[in-house]
């Protein structure tokens, strides 16, 4: 259960095509997260399979079912909102049972799976407290204990940890990772976050302006980037692309190198440039460095104990097998 | 030093407070105190505030000649009947402009209030002729129905102003877990709008029972409400001052205990949206 496909489907808002022709193929349990900047269509998609938006054309299968036409509700389908949307008046218990009591389940049978959702969510102390009385992490559980009880086909994650601090939210991420290999369920994420993307998808969906632009898991969209877009995107600091005189000689319209494929010399080097801002993270140091003739800014990642001052020269030289070469029409080469 | 200032203006504040809200309460604490003198003393000159002949025969004259206790009723039928059928035909109105807005959501609501700016009288004869023709003159049931259309925008206003201050987000996750509208209108929206329902209510209750040009229009005995009670009693002589007052006291008396102890939601409800 949990296999969702998505035939060339559309979505226009009045006159403003938002999705144009979009194919996607999403099998059961695979953790798919969509990535892009914002408005690039990826919240857009995920109600379009959640059902909360009506596709202007196209097709939705889920299991194999034409799901197009099919209420939210019908579609098995649960998802954690941004917000976390949790209803205030009600205890967190309530909360939880909600999709059952909708279901009309026995209000025995909604506290035996509420509990057990409960447990594992550690949840069980909070379960008569309202949401008002919880922090972040705790109303986060809620909805995704509210997203549980179902036994959904798919989960949907609109965003679902922006709203929490730096720390929490790298130990959501585990525990949403966790929950995916516990439950073995089809999971469907949407983040703007590449470094999420990375961490915690089995496949990433790439999305510009509604275009695919590559699906992929991490490494692979790390390794071989289809475009420019991808290129630039995916990867932490951002990969340097260059066009120009030095990119053709090296074989492409335009030549990307990660920042930590760059090898860093006070004495010879490919490249000559002036460091500018270095960020120190401590096992890391990024160097900005300009005046390479390249373009205007080169990202370096150097290691963290190396010392290398403001206005100091240095020589630039890249891995030749780690090299990005793409066309004139932005496209991989080779 | 700076404390003094504060002080002082703390007082200043404090009494100007008190005397507009005195110059406000005046005319109804004067129809009071004068629904306990005599005739004569009620229009005597200069007039005196407490000391007089404290009287109760103005309440036992008004109450002989004419049927308190069916007046007031009517009140209550048509006060509350007209906000409950009010708020029946608004809930899903404000829910739909609120939640799936059309391209000509804020014209509806825009016409909806100027149908409040017509004055009413432009629209008399034509609600009296029909009233007629369809043999609803002097009925509650009518009373309810014309005041419910009358105060309608205003309920349809109030509410989707609270209803769009509920995250959308909510709503759709009510519908991803399966609520039908129905079950998503009653167990979610309207609990969580709960505040706002309440002074949408108190609101028009109030409204309905001052309400006073169509119940003094459209009824005659049988289903006057309390206005035409108090109308019966005002005669262009002027010479029944104090019976006048006695009528009015009974007539506002109900309402302003209600709006008494229902005062926090009502200033709360009045001045939500515009404090955020």
């Amino acid at each position: 259960m949990g296999n969702i496909t998505l035939k060339q489907i559309t979505k226009s808002f009045g006159d403003v095509q938002v999705i144009p022709p979009l194919d996607l193929e999403i099998n059961e349990g695979e953790f798919v997260v969509f990535v892009g900047p914002s408005g690039c269509g990826k919240s857009t998609l995920m109600r379009l399979i959640a059902g909360l938006e009506d596709v202007t054309s196209g097709s939705i299968e889920i299991d194999g079912r034409n799901a197009t036409e099919t209420s939210p509700a019908k579609r098995g389908l649960a998802m954690v909102f941004q917000s976390y949307a949790l209803y205030p008046h009600m205890s967190v218990r309530k909360n939880i049972a909600f999709p059952l009591r909708m279901a009309g389940m026995s209000k025995e049978e909604q506290n035996a799976k509420v509990e057990a959702a409960a447990s594992v969510l550690n949840l069980t102390d909070y379960l008569e407290r309202r949401p008002g009385q919880l922090s972040g992490g705790q109303r986060q559980r809620v909805a995704i204990g509210r997203a549980i009880v179902r036994e959904p086909a798919a989960f949907l994650f609109d965003e679902p940890l922006s709203n929490l601090d730096a720390a929490l939210r790298v130990g959501m991420r585990m525990e949403i990772s966790e929950l995916h290999k516990k439950l073995a369920t089809t999971m469907i994420y949407v983040t703007h976050d590449q470094v999420e993307a990375m961490t915690m998808a089995d496949k990433i969906v790439v999305l510009q302006a509604g275009n695919i632009e590559q699906v992929g898991g991490p490494l692979e969209l790390y390794h071989r980037p289809r475009n420019t877009f991808v290129a630039g995107f995916i990867g932490s600091p951002k990969m340097n692309l260059f066009s120009g005189e030095e990119a053709t000689k090296l074989g492409g319209d335009t030549v990307g190198i990660r920042p930590e494929h760059l090898n860093v010399s006070t004495e010879s080097g490919m490249w000559k440039g002036r460091v500018g801002v270095s960020e120190h993270l401590g096992s890391d140091t990024f160097l900005h460095v300009h005046d390479t003739g390249l373009t205007d800014l080169i990202t370096v990642r150097v290691s963290g104990e190396m010392a290398v001052h403001h206005g100091d020269t240095i020589y630039l030289s890249p891995d030749m097998d780690k090299l990005h070469r793409f066309g004139a029409d932005g496209l991989r080469l080779a | 030093m700076a404390r003094a200032v504060t002080q002082k203006r703390k007082l200043i504040a404090t009494l100007a407070a008190w005397t507009i809200g005195m110059a406000i309460f005046f005319p109804i604490l004067w129809t009071i105190i004068t629904s306990f003198k005599t005739e004569a003393e009620a229009i005597a000159d200069p007039p005196s505030l407490f000391w007089f002949d404290w009287t109760l025969e103005n309440y036992n004259v008004v109450n002989e000649r004419s049927n308190y206790p069916l007046h007031f009723m009517n009140s209550v039928i048509i006060s509350l009947g007209s906000t409950l059928l009010g708020l029946i035909i608004a809930v899903p109105a404000a829910w739909s402009m609120a939640f799936v807005p059309g391209k000509r959501t804020k014209d509806v609501l825009m016409w909806m209030l100027s149908t409040k700016m017509l004055p009413p009288v432009g629209v008399l004869i034509p609600i009296y002729l029909i009233s007629r023709d369809l043999g609803v003159l002097d009925s509650r049931l009518a009373l309810v129905v014309i005041l419910t259309l009358i105060n309608l925008p205003i309920i349809v206003w109030m509410l989707y102003t609270y209803f769009k201050e509920i995250p959308g987000e909510i709503l759709e996750a009510a519908r991803m877990d399966g609520a039908t509208l129905k079950s998503e209108i009653l167990y979610v929206l309207t609990p969580m709008a709960v505040p706002g329902i309440a002074s949408t209510v108190l609101l028009n209750i109030i409204l309905a029972w001052n309400e006073a040009f169509w119940t003094l229009n459209l009824t005659a005995a049988k289903s006057a409400p309390l206005t035409a009670f108090i109308a019966s009693y005002s005669s262009p002589e002027g010479l029944f001052y104090a019976k006048l007052s006695a009528a009015s006291t009974m007539a506002i008396a109900p309402i302003l205990i209600m709006g008494w102890f229902s005062q926090k939601q009502l200033v709360r409800g009045l001045t939500f949206g515009a404090v955020k």
